[in-house]
């Protein structure tokens, strides 16, 4: 559905080019839900915003649903972006206008007569559960309202994509999560392909298929959502793994213990999917003369399945603690060492 | 009533009110006009804008500052040939109307860019990312979005507007200033002036009112 070939993006400042984007290739399929991880300033944003020529690439191509876009007359481009449409951190509704005025806005754009669009705002007013709040202006919304409010003029030309530029960023957690549940039962009801970008890895965790990790303009890492979160190979990237799967706190406190108790080993253990199932722990203790602390355990849920992280120290003999390390490392799961030196 | 004021002749001094809100509504809908075309090129050829274009946005502020510097009243005598050429008079009310517009939509057209400044760059973005056209995006966008601004901003100006009327009534425009100062400044007569002023008053706080109240009712944030 979207092709990115070696896509390139150079800003002119004061001090000197800079390499915003650098050579990116990516390839996101029809149906998928994308995501892209990043800090401020890897940018993401600037890639993102060349899905829809917002920025145009200084070399590449950039192809969405068959169009290569840098290539595209004014006009064309125009009619391209009613297929691509995008939501954004801030929502960015026009304050002016009613919700439904709001909704109508990219309609009225498309040429569309007024009894259709009244009929189409409807339809997408209960589809994004806004009902009753149709006569209201954004001043009146909270900010997960706003942003359904995005969503549904996002929605109303029926695009093929959609591009969320930082959509739950501005929003409370709770509120982020029901804006996800939202894209995700909009991407399976209608089989419209999501690109998203994001810095919370949570995000990605929830929703997306796969994803890609940016630092410095470039894709370091990319591969389906599980796979990154299992063996995430570049630093960057167990940092935002990290995210998800430990909290400060549990750092610290492995820290201290590893530092105090430097005999006893200390133990990640990762579950994937329905192998976090398994009594590992339970036939550890049975078959080995050791003991177990569980310091910090963790099962987060994907669009593809569950995924769990087990932190534990291990206290008995050196020779017991490496049988039992070698027994766990045959079952099904992920062991890796813990050491801070 | 004629005690109060024994030299005011209330028939010409309610056609003089007629001149003054006949020159200042006139001068009004072509300023809003004028104005908002001049703030629209002024915005839109500004860097990063629409139409970017250094060249017309430092010809169209040159222009735009020129006008605006001139004090009113030498404005005036400077327009004394174009007006000739235009309504072939000095004299009437018709004959301050070049002067007065020409004076005054510069200074509006600074506050039209000021308002569409004002409007969120991200909804601009949003309606380009929606396939608007630039026409769509001023017309749907930048002028709905920046209206109460654009209004509270032609109510300065009115207001403004009045008193250049005042001034345009001295060299034979007639109207309240043409009382003020003719009849009450020259003949002595303090009471025509304190009465001409009085309305002047009465004209400013209604269009402030209105100005005010659409304002309002139009702002929606």
């Amino acid at each position: 559905m979207i092709t990115l070939d070696a896509v390139r993006k150079i800003f002119k400042t004061k001090d000197g080019p800079v390499n915003a984007v650098d050579q990116v290739d990516l390839s996101i399929e029809q149906g998928e839900i994308f995501g892209i991880i990043g800090y401020s300033g890897a940018g993401k944003s600037t890639l993102i915003r060349m899905l829809n020529m917002l920025e145009r690439p200084t070399s590449g191509s950039v192809t969405v649903a068959g169009k290569d876009l840098s290539k595209l007359t004014k006009a064309e481009l125009r009619k391209a972006r009613q297929e691509i449409s995008m939501i954004f951190q801030h929502f960015n509704l026009l304050w002016s206008r009613t919700v439904r005025e709001n909704i109508a806005f990219p309609l009225e754009i498309a040429g569309i007569g007024k009894a259709e669009r009244l009929k189409r705002v409807d339809e997408l007013i209960k589809l994004v559960g806004l009902e009753g709040r149709g006569e209201s202006y954004p001043s009146q919304l909270s900010g997960g309202q706003k942003q359904r409010v995005g969503i549904a003029r996002a929605l109303a030309n029926n695009p093929k994509v959609l591009l969320c530029d930082e959509a739950t960023s501005a929003l409370d957690p709770k509120t982020t999560d029901s804006i996800l549940n939202l894209l995700v039962e909009i991407n399976e009801k209608l089989g419209l392909t999501i690109v998203l970008i994001t810095h919370e890895m949570h995000v990605i965790r929830k929703i997306c298929h796969r994803v890609a990790v940016m630092e410095n303009g470039r894709v370091v890492e990319q591969g389906p959502v599980l796979d990154v979160f299992r063996h995430p190979s570049e630093e960057i990237t167990k940092d935002f793994v990290k995210q998800v799967t430990e909290p400060e706190e549990t750092t610290d406190l492995i820290k201290q213990l590893a530092f105090e108790k430097p005999q006893y080993k200390i133990v990640q253990l990762t579950f994937v999917g329905g192998k976090a199932e398994q009594p590992v722990i339970t036939d550890v203790i049975r078959k080995f003369n050791v003991q177990i602390n569980i310091l910090q355990g963790k099962v987060s849920q994907t669009q593809k399945g569950a995924y769990g992280t087990l932190y534990i120290q291990l206290v008995g003999a050196d020779r017991e603690v490496s049988e039992a390390i070698s027994y766990m490392n045959q079952q099904q799961v992920e062991v890796e060492v813990v050491s801070y030196e | 009533m004629s005690n109060l004021f024994p030299n005011v002749e209330w028939d010409v001094m309610l056609t003089s009110t007629g001149q003054t809100l006949y020159m200042t509504a006139v001068a009004v809908i072509a300023t809003f006009i004028i104005g908002l075309f001049l703030g629209l090129a002024l915005f839109l050829t500004g860097k990063g804008n629409l139409w970017d274009n250094r060249f017309f946005n430092v010809l169209t502020a040159a222009i735009v500052n020129i006008f605006r510097s001139i004090p009113f009243i030498i404005l005036i005598i400077l327009l004394i040939p174009f007006t000739l050429f235009l309504v072939g008079s000095m004299l009437g009310a018709n004959a301050a109307l070049p002067a007065l517009i020409i004076g005054a939509a510069p200074f509006y057209a600074r506050m039209v860019e000021i308002a569409l400044r004002e409007v969120d760059k991200g909804v601009i973005e949003a309606a380009k990312s929606m396939g608007s056209s630039n026409t769509q995006i001023i017309f749907k966008v930048l002028i709905p979005e920046s209206l109460p601004a654009l209004i509270s901003g032609i109510t300065v100006t009115s207001i403004a507007l009045v008193g250049y009327t005042a001034m345009a009534g001295v060299v034979g425009a007639g109207g309240l200033g043409d009382r003020a100062f003719l009849d009450g400044f020259q003949r002595s007569q303090n009471d025509v002036t304190f009465v001409a002023t009085v309305i002047i008053l009465i004209i400013v706080f209604l269009i402030q009112f209105i100005g005010d109240t659409i304002t309002r009712r139009l702002d929606k944030r």
